[in-house]
């Protein structure tokens, strides 16, 4: 806290704020464009403000403005940040220094990538308020540990001697939270905290944040683009849209009476009517009995796996990171060939590794992955990226090539103006659509789509899935969808299987799955998905049954 | 020190013997199949065929290629590299000396070249793309153009001859003090700092950049820290290994890589050694000199090696 400065008035109080950055588009002269047009907002103290919207909305350059500061080349062209009755913006360099980490500290996105990885934790939590000179080491290594136990990290009082690789991600995000509240700030900005965690991990994360922010009375920016995440703890909501406002107000208002459109489709809960289908008589493809390992046989990753996939439709495999949903894909692929067991594709065996599978087989099998950037050539058009398969598979070459590329492009609804372009012209939504139309070139029996939808914003999410349960039913071709997301899985799946620790754990069509009464690990899962109800936090931390995993 | 790391660094130095065992067959595949006969060379043209026959049996000529190969090897594991042709001299107590002129040359090279270039590194990187990044990086640049020959006649030219503040020939002597020592070397060491000082600046300077682009490098601009304490605390411990790599690569190329300086300062070092004898076609000198240069370049790589694992906090501190 800072002494002497105006205790009346807004803590932040953020005016006509009007961001810009300088881009330079290949072959183009450099432009300027505005990434926050004219944003106001204020935060009184001990309150929290949910920062909400898609990617590209504004929110984290805005919560990053009341530090003063711009990532890249990011610049505050306009406007006022006032801080405990200030304007941070005309105070220069040393004035922002002497700022930020003591009256505005940051919580990232990924803790695991904002700790340094050459030193321990402990002298990363206390090394804002050591040079703040706000409290002595020894009192800041114990407010520090006091952190630790109020967080609920384990061995409070060791856990700071560690290195970051030593530590969990949920358990890192716990400890960054302790860094921003260890030089006791005023703001502390809350930049996705919980994003890149598992549900269930997620859930012990909130909670906790939650605690520290209620007991500690400190202000929070909280950003994100999960409305039912923010409205459990927030106090107001601000809704945000390509760096505009598009509404602010309490947060009960804006889930229960949103007022705009756009909140409106936010707020709405987009679940696919998706019948499920029985299971046929033989699968097309069957994992039978299937270990796998790495290192050698050191580390099971897959322990007595089975499942079945039946034609033209979708097996979701669903669980945490770590519980062999993408290593059974790799199995089936070939990429890890299994210790034991066999995977048997239209009656006959495939080989174990990729190297000896016949083309046939590859064809057959196809991938889509979660970063749809990295899957695809930068320096191919979309028109190249499409017709490799075809020339690949099918020796398609010039005039008939160019029209199966255009049917396909029309399947996944983008029309001819896109053949041309390179990825990086794409949106994230339309750079899967292409990954999409890449796998459905080989005409494929059978697609593995892993985490296709983990990447992307909730309605361009939305349409994707939309676009995949269209194509099963033009092309007639089976999923299996690896995903840790649950809502994902009701929209999509005809059967489940729930993963925990290289295990099926349960396993059987949607309806069955999704039925009480549930095994421990699948009742967490299921409690675990944020709901967009005021309270439902509290609700699910007492109602649980066991721990994550990953606490 | 944990288990993994004793394991890694055992592996290093364990494939640093076998790299140095390949390299001495090579060297000494390569000096067989060079033409002429190490006889013929010693007795001249007049020599009658009876005394060749005699010499060759008395060199062990006669032998097979590999017999003479692990001859030649238990003698230098024993610290006997045989005799000079050209001198008849004992090759070790001849390289002794002039190995270790070349080693404290190197040195005292070394001790200038290597903070100056790390400092430059982080200052070039504190005022990035600015004037003083540019001039740090042109001027650096510049020296590393210029051959070495052409930068110690530079030296020669201005500081000894203009202003005579160092000899212009590197005169050293056994039981000379080490001021007089520190002053005869003073030039080619100079001229050796510019020749390697760029290299590792422009290294230092490109890996801390790298990993400026990191997350935490931000955490740290967040909590207020300046500019230069987080090149110093966040970036640089970070940026270790490649930094480590490319010193090394230096620091054996200022052993190994002297010949031309030597040559120019008259420097009694192993690169003057090699020189001379190379043109006098004394095998047996040049298979010794050629392999304690492929062990300093091996020992130092395989000293980067573990350093870069031990600078490793994963490594260093497993799970």
């Amino acid at each position: 806290m800072v002494d002497g400065k105006a205790k009346s008035g807004p803590l932040l109080d953020i005016r006509n704020l009007r961001i810009e950055a300088t881009v330079y588009p290949p072959g183009e002269a450099p432009r300027t464009i505005t990434l926050v047009h004219d944003v106001s907002l204020t935060l009184e103290k001990g309150k929290v403000l949910g920062l909400i919207g898609e990617s590209g909305a504004g929110k984290s350059t805005i919560g990053l403005s009341s530090m003063g500061y711009g990532r890249g080349g990011v610049r505050i062209t306009g406007g006022e940040v006032i801080l405990n009755g200030r304007d941070i913006l005309t105070g220069g360099k040393e004035g922002l220094r002497k700022l930020r980490g003591r009256e505005v500290c940051y919580v990232a996105q990924s803790a695991a990538a904002a700790f340094n990885p050459a030193h321990r934790l402990m002298d990363q939590v206390v090394e804002a308020t050591l040079l703040h000179g706000t409290a002595t080491r020894a009192e800041a290594e114990k407010r520090a540990v006091a952190l630790f136990r109020k967080l609920s990290l384990p061995n409070p009082e060791t856990i700071g001697e560690r290195f970051p690789h030593q530590v969990s991600g949920g358990q890192l995000q716990r400890v960054m939270t302790a860094m921003a509240l260890c030089s006791e700030p005023d703001l502390i900005v809350f930049d996705e905290p919980t994003t890149a965690l598992d549900v269930t991990t997620q859930i012990d994360v909130l909670s906790a944040i939650k605690d520290a922010i209620r007991d500690t009375h400190v202000a929070a920016l909280y950003i994100t683009h999960d409305l039912a995440v923010v409205a459990q703890v927030s106090d107001e909501i601000m809704v945000l849209r390509h760096g505009r406002l598009v509404e602010w107000g309490g947060t009960h208002q804006i889930i229960k009476e949103p007022r705009q459109e756009y909140t409106n489709a936010l707020v709405s809960v987009h679940q696919i009517e998706h019948q499920e289908q029985q299971p046929g008589t033989t699968p097309m493809l069957s994992v039978k009995n299937v270990t796998a390992a790495y290192g050698g046989g050191h580390v099971k990753v897959l322990k007595n796996v089975s499942v079945d996939i039946f034609p033209g439709q979708t097996l979701a495999v669903v669980g945490e990171s770590g519980s062999g949903k993408s290593t059974l894909a790799r199995a089936i692929t070939g990429l890890l060939p299994p210790e034991k067991g066999s995977v048997v594709f239209d009656g006959r065996t495939l080989a174990n590794r990729l190297a000896d599978r016949p083309k046939e087989d590859l064809r057959q099998l196809q991938m889509i992955y979660q970063m749809a950037d990295v899957a695809m050539n930068p320096r191919q058009t979309v028109g190249t990226i499409i017709g490799r398969p075809l020339e690949f598979y099918f020796g398609m070459k010039g005039r008939e090539r160019d029209k199966r590329v255009a049917e396909l492009l029309d399947e996944i609804e983008m029309g001819k103006g896109f053949v041309d372009r390179y990825p990086a012209e794409l949106s994230g939504g339309q750079k899967q659509r292409v990954c999409i139309a890449r796998s459905l070139a080989a005409k494929p029996k059978l697609i593995i789509c892993d985490e296709v939808t983990s990447a992307l914003d909730p309605l361009v999410a939305h349409g994707i899935l939309k676009l995949l349960l269209n194509l099963q039913q033009i092309e007639k071709v089976a999923y299996l969808f690896i995903t840790h997301d649950l809502a994902t899985v009701k929209s999509i799946a005809d059967s489940i299987a729930v993963m925990y620790r290289g295990e099926v754990v349960r396993y059987g069509s949607k309806s069955k799955v999704l039925t009480p009464p549930f095994d421990a690990y699948t009742d967490l899962l299921l409690s675990s998905v944020p709901e967009m109800e005021i309270g439902w936090l509290e609700k699910a931390i007492k109602g649980r049954r066991m721990e994550s995993a990953g606490n | 020190m944990s288990s993994p790391i004793v394991k890694l660094v055992a592996q290093r130095i364990a494939l640093g013997i076998l790299l140095l065992l390949a390299v001495s067959v090579l060297i000494f595949a390569g000096t067989q199949i060079l033409p002429g006969d190490v006889a013929q060379a010693i007795l001249g043209q007049s020599a009658t065929p009876e005394s060749l026959a005699n010499l060759r049996e008395q060199l062990g000529l006669n032998q097979p290629a590999y017999i003479r190969y692990f001859h030649w090897l238990g003698g230098v594991l024993t610290g006997d590299l045989g005799t000079a042709m050209s001198s008849g001299q004992d090759i070790a107590t001849s390289i002794k000396e002039r190995l270790w002129n070349t080693l404290f040359l190197a040195f005292w090279a070394a001790i200038v070249a290597i903070p100056l270039a790390i400092t430059l590194g982080l200052i070039a990187v504190r005022y990035r793309n600015g004037w003083v990044d540019k001039l740090i990086s042109g001027v650096a640049l510049a020296s590393t153009s210029f051959p070495e020959f052409f930068i110690g006649y530079l030296l020669v030219f201005y500081f000894a001859v203009q202003h005579q503040w160092f000899p212009a020939i590197s005169t050293v002597y056994d039981g000379m003090p080490l001021g007089e020592r520190l002053q005869a070397i003073a030039l080619p060491a100079a001229a050796l700092t510019l020749v390697v000082l760029a290299h590792m600046m422009r290294m230092t300077r490109a890996a801390i950049l790298n990993v400026m682009q990191s997350a935490y490098v931000e955490t740290a601009e967040l909590k207020g820290l300046s500019a230069a304490a987080v090149i110093r605390k966040h970036a640089f411990p970070n940026a270790i290994a490649p930094i480590i790599n490319v010193v090394m690569l230096n620091l054996a190329y200022l052993v190994v890589g002297v010949v031309v300086v030597e040559v120019i300062f008259v420097y009694p070092g192993m690169g003057q050694y090699l020189v001379d004898h190379v043109t006098k076609r004394d095998v047996p000198v040049v298979q010794a000199v050629g392999l304690i240069f492929a062990a300093v370049y091996i020992t130092l790589n395989i000293i980067a090696d573990i350093a870069a694992i031990v600078a490793n906090p994963r490594l260093r501190h497993p799970k």
